[in-house]
């Protein structure tokens, strides 16, 4: 029996009512497999003969994509239109005794089909964007190598039938982050931007790791399938580990979806190239804590309701409140979208920690779209002027009307404007907050909705009205890079509509539904219908922002420099310091790593070496007394061996090649000899 | 073939010795009929144990069953004999102990430390491989023991002749130093303090041995016979018999605080002293204690495993935040050990089938790895003639090749997951948590904690050593230095490690399927079961 067809009829028992049907996905399942491959052949490929090729191997991983995409669609048709699939392939890598297997494999449901989708869609429009975008950079080809090297632990993530298989792709995913963010590694502030986001998300991964071997050794298994069955079934094993095991995971989670106070690698990520920040650092990489999540859901649903889900809303509250904040006061036009993002991911968070798996899910679904786009079109702009700051912008909509367009369409989904995508899933999220009781989450995620409109017309008025502020003449990004704008654009404005509550559309089954359907059965109480005086508030909140925001900085175009009037005292610096998150890490960083390795290090050396040293010290002494006062015979066993041994470190080699060693040697027999005397005796 | 299936361990470990005497035949200054004579005979050596591998019977039997078994009279008076087998725990050890030194050969090819004498280099190196291969196969506690030593003296005289010969003051005593002597000296009496301890617990098994059954033995099997069957447990000095072993294996390890030699012995050493020193002696030590301690003594070992388990993870610790604080590389990756060999012995001392698992595959990986880092330290000290990392930075930049796979090995040590580090260290975490029924959960499960912790510290630290060595702008003193790239005898010697860290990451079954049934049966026999099975059979209904 299947997982989803064993929780329908859980959800049967329960009252609810549920039709599936599973299916295979026939050849394009079968062969799914190619999807989690070929990334990894363009990335020896590219390795090998990218310097050679035209695009420095941009073509290699573009095909890849393309390949990939194919059967991601494909997929995803089939599982909208023909049932919802759910198999599970794997070859065993490794028993380990004591029953317990590793196996590799790709998984085929809703939830890893939407991921496939998802990542090979936009990285696709990504990776061509990047072929205009890296031209006659440095190292073209070891971008695309590392690109494509992300694009493959990610599908390995997303298609991990198992825990195990899944911190492979994630601490790949984390690997690729960590070249890219320090591709231009000749300043050494970018590699340490590297560093923090790797270190950041490897203290995370100690809960990922730990939390995995918790649950998986509890009932013995490592694979979704088991955990999410005894998880239904309320596995006393897993119900044992269950608090502890899922806080870990968590914990993990919060690293790569930069939930606070783990997200301050993720500002600091900007550092990469704009493609990078657009793929990995917004559309997909970061979603992989929410999709964990999301993964291990029953695990959450059936045990923690309680104990560990309050602490993580909470997080997520904060996370998408505090930091959407500190967009606010950015210059950076990468660094606002980044704490957009962080603020985004909290959102998700927020909704799958309350029990909302589709709202969650469909918001990161939706995010994925409008924020790639963001970031393209903010490195549009970055390739026009040459700057990332937002006070050598200005007036840019005049030159760069494709860019200012479609980057006005993604701010406006991101800031949840009806019709657009953002509008639908934010207001799933602020549905479910409310349906589940949380009442103030709910109210600060208007708010943040609030601010979210807020901060976007700030950018979008800062860099496109007013005056031109920068050096040059800007113009407008070549086709290659626009049409991955226009691409993401489309699916920013409509796929809200594949999941409009109480929306059927005749032969399609809807977001829920294909999402894996059997978790609604599990009490994911996502809205039956449009909630229409949330989304009128919501909408309100997002207009009021929209509004506000314009007052400020759009009327006032050709001052737009002169913001001072905004810096509210006390307000302002914390926000500029980021709330002092990031010196109050580096602080502990630097106040207890630096001493105690300094305090080992010295340890080393004085204590343990020095014993060591103190003995060979005290032997050869001893050795020249004996050898002095009781002449060379009598007690020369041990002794003499070692303090010949030590007296030999001053002389030369010449005398160690011509016998010394032959003294140590009787020196080591004899003393054994009296040794095995003495314990003769003594036994 | 039924020749081979007697004497096939035998050829695999008398064959360099053997070729070290032939070495000794050929004149000094013709080096290359010295180094293609060595390089035959290690390939020789390897592919007599790949025929070990070809032949050897992968569905097991239980433990104590030795393949390719020869029992001969040796000495007669001590009933010790010439008596080596092979099983599934050794078979992994052996096979990267007879790869790493063809491995070795080749990279010796053009990188001769002063003062060169390739005839007397190479000749140690073959007696080096006879003892490595020969601690791997012996099942007499005093062959294991011989072996054990032979190892001993050609890295003494590869650290002293061939080391570091910088100045060097120690703490306490007025005169500097010559580096290699001091660490060469420091290495040898530590072994043997450690090893004169281990002979003293063999002899007291010995003639305990004598007391129980009819006749007086140093045959590990019998002794696992015995142990397993509880005949030592009521031994009033069992505990000091397991503690003087202890000493001898923990020097090797080497475990907290026992590990101070480590240091100064790599860092001191010529490449391939240091390559040998990390791939394989260290392995030396970690595997007696499976083979011998753990099976020969094994309520000893659940009385001690705990401590073990603590120096274990104190190793662990102590090893990373030690790295922090180096400025010189090739010590930095020194005390790298310090650490992984922390998990391989957290890993024996949960005394489960997971751990000794875990344990078997983190000493190939960081055989592998460890091994592949030293021979890029040594590469990179050729061409800079500096280790300071202080004076190093740009690396990859002036030779994207030798930095490159600097990169790609810094990951692999740092446990990246889908790298061959990774299994040993995860699996022994796995272990921790559930170690062997009647082990204190405590202190096993702080120590999986702190294991998770240290997998931090292991990061920052190699990242750290990216930043400064490989990243950044290179050293102005540099410029103008035309550094060539990676040679073809380091690429031959570095790519096949790189291949094997690949698919030992991706497909460890590799290796287990080599070592799970043999673990599983020795923990069965010896410890009367696991204890995670105990927990794993109430698992829910399948799927």
């Amino acid at each position: 029996m299947n997982w989803i067809n064993h929780l329908a009829i859980l959800a049967a028992e329960e009252g609810g009512h549920v039709e599936i049907t599973a299916g295979d996905g026939g050849f394009w399942g079968d062969t799914a497999w190619i999807m989690l491959v070929t990334p990894f052949i363009a990335f020896l490929a590219i390795l090998a003969v990218g310097k050679r090729l035209k695009h420095h191997g941009g073509e290699i991983a573009v095909a890849a994509l393309a390949i990939n995409l194919v059967w991601a669609t494909a997929l995803f048709v089939l599982n909208m239109t023909e049932g919802v699939l759910d198999t599970t392939n794997t070859i065993e890598i490794a028993n380990i005794g004591s029953g317990i297997v590793f196996e590799l494999g790709w998984m085929l449901d809703g939830l890893s089909i939407m991921m496939y989708f998802l990542v090979n869609f936009v990285g696709l429009l990504v990776f061509i964007y990047a072929l205009g975008y890296m031209h006659g950079d440095v190292r073209v080809h070891w971008f695309f190598a590392a690109f494509s090297l992300f694009a493959g632990a990610m599908l390995v993530l997303v298609g991990a039938p198992n825990l195990i298989q899944l911190i492979i792709g994630w601490e790949g995913v984390g690997l690729a982050s960590y070249f890219l963010i320090g591709f231009y590694w000749e300043d050494i502030a970018n590699v340490k931007a590297g560093n923090k986001a790797f270190m950041t998300n490897k203290v995370a991964d100690v809960g990922l790791i730990l939390g995995a071997i918790l649950v998986g050794i509890s009932i013995g298994h490592f694979d979704f399938r088991h955990l999410n069955e005894a998880a239904v079934a309320q596995d006393p094993a897993l119900a044992a580990v269950a608090v502890a095991g899922g806080a870990l995971l968590f914990f993990g989670a919060m690293g790569k979806s930069a939930q606070f106070p783990l997200h301050i690698w993720l500002p600091d990520a900007m550092a990469g190239p704009t493609p990078v920040s657009a793929l990995m650092h917004a559309a997909t990489m970061v979603t992989a804590g929410v999709f964990l999540m999301a993964r291990m859901f029953p695990l959450y649903q059936n045990f923690l309701e309680d104990s560990v889900r309050p602490w993580m809303v909470a997080i997520g509250a904060i996370t998408l409140f505090a930091i959407g904040l500190l967009a606010l006061v950015a210059d950076d036009i990468k660094k606002v979208l980044a704490y957009s993002t962080v603020s985004q991911l909290g959102y998700m968070m927020t909704a799958v920690a309350a029990g909302g798996y589709t709202a969650g899910l469909f918001h990161l679904f939706t995010h994925a779209f409008f924020k790639a786009l963001l970031f393209l079109g903010a490195g549009s702009v970055i390739h026009a002027v040459h700057s990332n700051n937002m006070s050598d912008m200005g007036g840019l909509r005049k030159f760069m009307p494709k860019t200012f367009w479609t980057f006005v369409i993604g701010s406006a989904a991101l800031a949840g404007i009806f019709p657009l995508s953002g509008f639908w899933s934010k207001d799933e999220i602020l549905a479910t907050l409310n349906y589940e009781g949380y009442v103030l989450v709910m109210w600060i995620a208007i708010a943040g909705a609030f601010v979210t409109a807020f901060y976007m017309t700030r950018t979008v008025a800062l860099t496109f009205f007013g005056t031109y502020k920068g050096h040059g003449h800007p113009h407008e990004s070549p086709r290659i890079m626009t049409a991955p704008l226009i691409g993401l654009a489309i699916p920013s404005v409509l796929f809200g509509l594949v999941n409009i509550p109480g929306v059927e559309i005749p032969g399609v089954s809807n977001f829920t539904t294909w999402l894996g359907v059997s978790v609604v059965g599990l009490g994911d109480h996502h809205a039956e219908s449009i909630d229409i005086t949330l989304a009128i508030i919501g909408s309100v909140a997002a207009i009021l922002g929209l509004v506000a925001g314009w007052m400020i900085w759009g009327k006032d175009r050709d001052t737009q420099q002169e913001r001072d009037w905004f810096r509210l005292p006390g307000l302002y610096p914390l926000l500029r310091r980021k709330y002092y998150v990031d010196d109050v890490a580096d602080g502990l960083v630097g106040v207890t790593m630096g001493p105690m390795a300094q305090f080992v290090n010295w340890t080393n050396t004085y204590v343990f070496d020095g014993i060591v040293n103190a003995v060979g010290g005290a032997t050869k002494w001893l050795g020249g007394v004996v050898y002095n006062g009781l002449d060379q015979r009598g007690v020369d066993g041990v002794f003499n061996g070692l303090s010949a041994a030590a007296d030999s470190a001053g002389s030369s080699l010449r005398k160690m090649q011509t016998g010394k060693v032959q003294q140590y040697a009787s020196g080591f027999v004899a003393g054994v000899l009296i040794l095995v005397v003495l314990f003769v005796f003594v036994i | 073939m039924e020749w081979f299936e007697t004497w096939g361990l035998t050829v695999t470990v008398f064959l360099p010795v053997l070729g070290a005497l032939l070495l000794g035949f050929i004149k000094k200054d013709n080096e290359d009929a010295l180094k293609r004579t060595a390089l035959a005979i290690t390939v020789l050596a390897f592919i007599a144990s790949t025929v070990v591998v070809a032949n050897f019977d992968f569905g097991g039997g239980t433990y104590n069953t030795y393949q390719f078994e020869v029992n001969e009279t040796w000495i007669g008076a001590i009933n010790a004999n010439y008596h080596v087998g092979i099983d599934g725990i050794s078979l992994p050890l052996l096979v990267l102990s007879t790869f790493v030194m063809v491995l070795a050969v080749i990279y010796s090819w053009n990188h001769w430390e002063e003062p060169k004498n390739p005839k007397a280099f190479l000749i140690l190196m073959l007696i080096l491989a006879t003892g490595m291969n020969g601690t791997f196969v012996a099942l007499d506690l005093v062959l294991f023991f011989i072996f054990f030593e032979i190892v001993l003296l050609p890295m003494y005289f590869m650290i002293g002749i061939w080391g570091d010969k910088s100045l060097r003051q120690v703490p306490g005593f007025s005169k500097p130093f010559e580096t290699r002597l001091y660490a060469s000296i420091k290495f040898f009496l530590f072994t043997l303090f450690g090893s004169a301890f281990m002979l003293l617990g063999f002899l007291a098994l010995y003639f305990e041995s004598g007391n129980l059954g009819d006749e007086r033995t140093f045959d590990i099997t019998q002794l696992t016979e015995l142990g397993a069957s509880g005949a030592f447990a009521g031994w009033s000095v069992a505990g000091w018999v397991f503690a003087a072993m202890f000493l001898g294996f923990a020097v090797k390890v080497p475990m907290f605080p026992l590990h101070t030699w480590l240091p100064d012995a790599h860092t001191a050493a010529p490449t391939v002293g240091s390559v040998l020193l990390a791939a394989i002696l260290l392995k030396l030590g970690s595997y007696g204690f499976i083979r011998i301690s753990l099976p020969i003594l094994p309520e000893e070992a659940q009385v001690w495993a705990p401590w073990i388990a603590i120096l274990a993870v104190i190793g662990i610790i102590y090893g990373s935040l030690a790295c922090l604080a180096q400025t010189d590389m090739k010590r930095l990756i020194a005390f790298s050990s310090v650490g992984h060999m922390g998990f391989v012995m957290l890993g024996i001392a949960t005394l489960t089938d997971i751990g000794i698992n875990a344990a078997v595959i983190g000493m190939v990986a960081h055989g592998l790895i460890t091994g592949l880092l030293f021979f890029l330290a040594g590469s990179m000290s050729h061409r800079y003639h500096t280790r300071e990392m202080a004076r190093l930075g740009g690396n990859i930049k002036l030779m994207p090749v030798i930095g490159g796979i600097l990169a790609f090995t810094a990951m692999a040590s740092l446990g990246l997951p889908g790298l061959a580090g990774f299994w040993g260290e995860f699996m022994s975490l796995v272990a921790a948590y559930n170690p062997l029924e009647g082990l204190s959960l405590g202190v096993f499960r702080t120590g999986m904690v702190l294991g998770a912790i240290g997998t931090v510290l292991t990061a920052g630290y190699m990242l750290w050593m990216l930043q400064r060595v490989n990243l950044g702008e290179p050293n102005p003193e540099w410029e103008g230095h035309d550094f060539h790239d990676a040679d073809k005898f380091e690429l031959t010697a570095w790519v096949p490690l790189i291949i094997l860290i690949v698919v030992i990451g991706f497909y460890p079954k590799v290796i287990f399927d080599t070592t799970t049934d043999a673990v599983t049966s020795m923990v069965d026999m010896v410890f009367g079961g696991d204890s995670t099975t105990a927990s794993i059979s109430t698992t829910v209904k399948g799927g």
